[in-house]
């Protein structure tokens, strides 16, 4: 079976600065992959990568078989990969239905279309009404989406990245910022909207990774070290030397 | 007083309580473009009327680009212009050749001017957002405006491309010679323009523009090329500014190099921002205010282009959501009843607010006059520029005015944030 997403050889180099070096990770269909590491190790860079929202020096990426590296990043969001952002990346001004609406716009296929009216589109209005009832926001639906509390902005960010009913979803650190019962509500959000989905996450709340993860990978300076489910990353001496051993108490 | 001017929510946005006020709306907006030129029938007005029209059209067109899209453009006319320009050869060539094309006709053959250069020069221009286009925005004006002037053949160089709309074949026995039979033709494509410029926003294209003026980045990652979605914009922009162009080339009768020029692009620029960029309705409001103003206060003062200037550096700085932000801003005020509560701040403010501007104007018009020697008419008082009474009288004004007004605008944000928080409370206000 191809792997949700492959990444081979990847290489991002700024100027003569390496950040990313010789990236091999493999994400099979259906999994929760959680990708952790130390602050500046690479984490947001591999994401941008993968998503396309930076193009590799060297290396391949491939989503579902298909070679995506290259690609601009509405080509491969069109190809069934959506991703959040670390910082919230809503549409400030328009309310959340609004910002639901128009992540849903694409997949129901009404692209740029300027011969429909966009509140007549009983696809578009029923699947935003129903992502919208799944990130509990329904009742903040008119409410300018730069106007929302910090934990509803990241709740909003998920709504948009599963919006379009993307196959693989790409969170990153979506439970940064929050108190502990926010955080808890968030993994739940997170596990059953992904349901069903390839997952890729990076979090640096290690509970969440723990208890959401089907597999870890950890990644360093630019290099994934380990990859493996998580006992074998709770075991593996490299982590523990590299990034647990600092956090695990 | 700051969350409610970043508030910002659509006209009708209810779907269903809502429908019967928002067409009650556009029937009334109908309803007094008809009835109009029956009470104001002088020819004055009827200029006047025309020119508010057109200046409306344009402003809407600059709205899709500056207040739905995000982009900053300080080139529109060009498209306006050259609208003016194919309306005008259009014309001629009707009458030329005798092609059974009335004159109503003729502002679709202007838009579809402005429709063909967009399409050409706007994919290079959207590439980028921002300070990108709008300096581009800005080489392109100056480089048509200035072609215009070297390219006789086209533009007619400095004297323009004449035209006789009277010669056009009638229609329904309308010669479009009287000039209330123009008003009512420019009327007629206001109306169908802003309704097509309203159902733009309502359509998938027209509220991913608004996503791409919020957060171009972010667009990519739900699907969206947002280089498309301002091309797009761009062409429509274009398009309707060549109606206006068009509608500008019938009432006049001739296009000339002014059409496309800098000063017509800041104009617009100028009607939309101090009407508002965030709803539909500002640049109306803009348009009305500053083609008034413009034909009003050139009769008046020498120095009108000044006020305009202060004018607009006060929207800039004190009303960023321009006339309609500040209008619409009292809406949750009034759903949760709490307007009453602030009226009263509003009317202690009037009075050393106009004191204020007195002083402003008395103190223009006595520099601007002060060479001159001429004596200042102003609400019907004569004032001898070089008196240093009325020095003294405009130092008083300005200082006295600026002193007790800005006490009574600490009210009127007092008695705001009281009127809101209510509001908020009951849930009116987010």
């Amino acid at each position: 079976m191809t792997a949700a997403i492959e990444v081979r050889a990847v290489e991002k180099r700024f100027g003569n600065v390496g950040i990313i070096r010789d990236l091999n990770l493999s994400v099979a269909k259906g999994e929760r992959h959680a990708i952790i590491g130390p602050n500046g190790a690479g984490k947001s860079t591999t994401f941008n990568l993968i998503s396309g929202h930076i193009a590799p020096t060297s290396g391949e990426v491939k989503l579902n078989g298909d070679l995506i590296s290259g690609l601009r990043p509405f080509e491969i969001n069109r190809r069934g990969l959506s991703r959040s952002f670390q910082v919230t990346n809503v549409f400030a001004r328009m309310t959340v239905w609004e910002n639901v609406r128009c992540a849903v716009l694409w997949a129901t296929g009404h692209r740029y279309a300027f011969w429909k009216n966009v509140d007549s589109l009983p696809e578009v209005r029923e699947r935003t009404a129903q992502i919208l009832d799944d990130i509990h926001l329904t009742h903040r639906r008119d409410v300018p989406a730069g106007l929302l509390t910090y934990a509803e902005q990241r709740e909003l960010e998920i709504g948009i990245t599963i919006a379009s009913g993307a196959t693989v979803v790409m969170l990153d650190e979506p439970t940064a910022g929050m108190s502990h019962a926010e955080t808890d509500r968030a993994v739940s959000l997170i596990r059953r909207l992904t349901e069903g989905k390839t997952l890729v996450i990076v979090e640096h709340d290690m509970s969440v990774v723990f208890g959401l993860a089907d597999r870890i990978s950890v990644l360093v300076y630019g290099h994934i070290i380990a990859s493996g489910t998580p006992e074998e990353i709770r075991r593996d001496p490299k982590v523990k030397e590299a990034y647990l051993g600092e956090e695990a108490h | 007083m700051n969350t409610a001017t970043t508030s910002t929510s659509k006209m009708a946005a209810d779907p269903a309580g809502g429908s019967l006020r928002f067409y009650g709306v556009w029937l009334i907006g109908i309803a007094v473009l008809i009835v109009l030129p029956m009470i104001f029938s002088s020819g004055g007005s009827l200029t006047s009327f025309s020119l508010i029209g057109i200046a409306i059209v344009f402003a809407l067109s600059y709205n899709i680009l500056f207040g739905q899209t995000g982009l900053l453009s300080f080139g529109h006319a060009v498209q306006y212009g050259l609208g003016g320009f194919a309306a005008c050869h259009m014309m001629n060539a009707v009458v030329s050749h005798g092609w059974p094309i009335p004159l109503p006709f003729i502002p679709l053959f202007g838009g579809l001017g402005g429709l063909v250069f967009a399409m050409i020069i706007g994919w290079v221009m959207t590439k980028r957002a921002g300070t990108v286009f709008a300096m581009i925005s800005l080489g392109i004006g100056e480089l048509v405006a200035s072609s215009s002037l070297i390219l006789r053949s086209v533009f007619g160089g400095e004297s323009g491309i004449t035209t006789d709309r009277t010669a056009l074949p009638k229609m329904l026995g309308w010669s479009f010679g009287p000039q209330l039979q123009v008003y009512y033709l420019i009327a007629f494509w206001l109306v169908l323009s802003a309704i097509a410029m309203y159902a733009l926003t309502r359509t998938p294209l027209g509220r991913i523009c608004n996503a791409v003026r919020d957060n171009p980045e972010r667009v990519q990652f739900i699907g969206y090329d947002p280089h498309v979605v301002r091309y797009i914009a761009f062409c429509f922009a274009g398009f309707f500014a060549g109606i206006a162009g068009g509608l500008a080339a019938i009432n006049f009768e001739i296009a000339n190099s002014a059409y496309l020029g800098a000063i017509q692009s800041g104009l617009v620029l100028f009607s939309t921002f101090i009407g508002g960029t965030a709803f539909f309705f500002g640049p109306i409001l803009g348009a009305i205010l500053v083609t008034y103003l413009q034909l009003g206060l050139t009769n008046l003062t020498t120095a009108w282009q000044l006020y305009f200037g202060i004018i607009f550096i006060g929207i800039v700085m004190y009303a960023p959501g321009g006339i309609a932000g500040l209008l619409m801003m009292h809406r949750p005020l009034i759903r949760a009843g709490t307007l009453w509560t602030v009226i009263p701040s509003y009317l202690v403010a009037i009075v050393p607010t106009i004191a204020l501007a007195c002083g402003v104007i008395l103190t223009i018009e006595t520099v601007a006059r002060f060479s001159g020697g001429d004596a200042i008419n102003l609400f019907g008082n004569a004032f001898n520029p070089t008196s240093p009474v009325t020095w003294i009288a405009a130092a008083i004004l300005v200082v006295g005015g600026a002193f007790v007004a800005r006490l009574t605008w600490r009210r009127i944000a007092e008695a705001w944030d009281r009127a809101a928080t209510v509001a908020r409370d009951r849930g009116y206000l987010a």
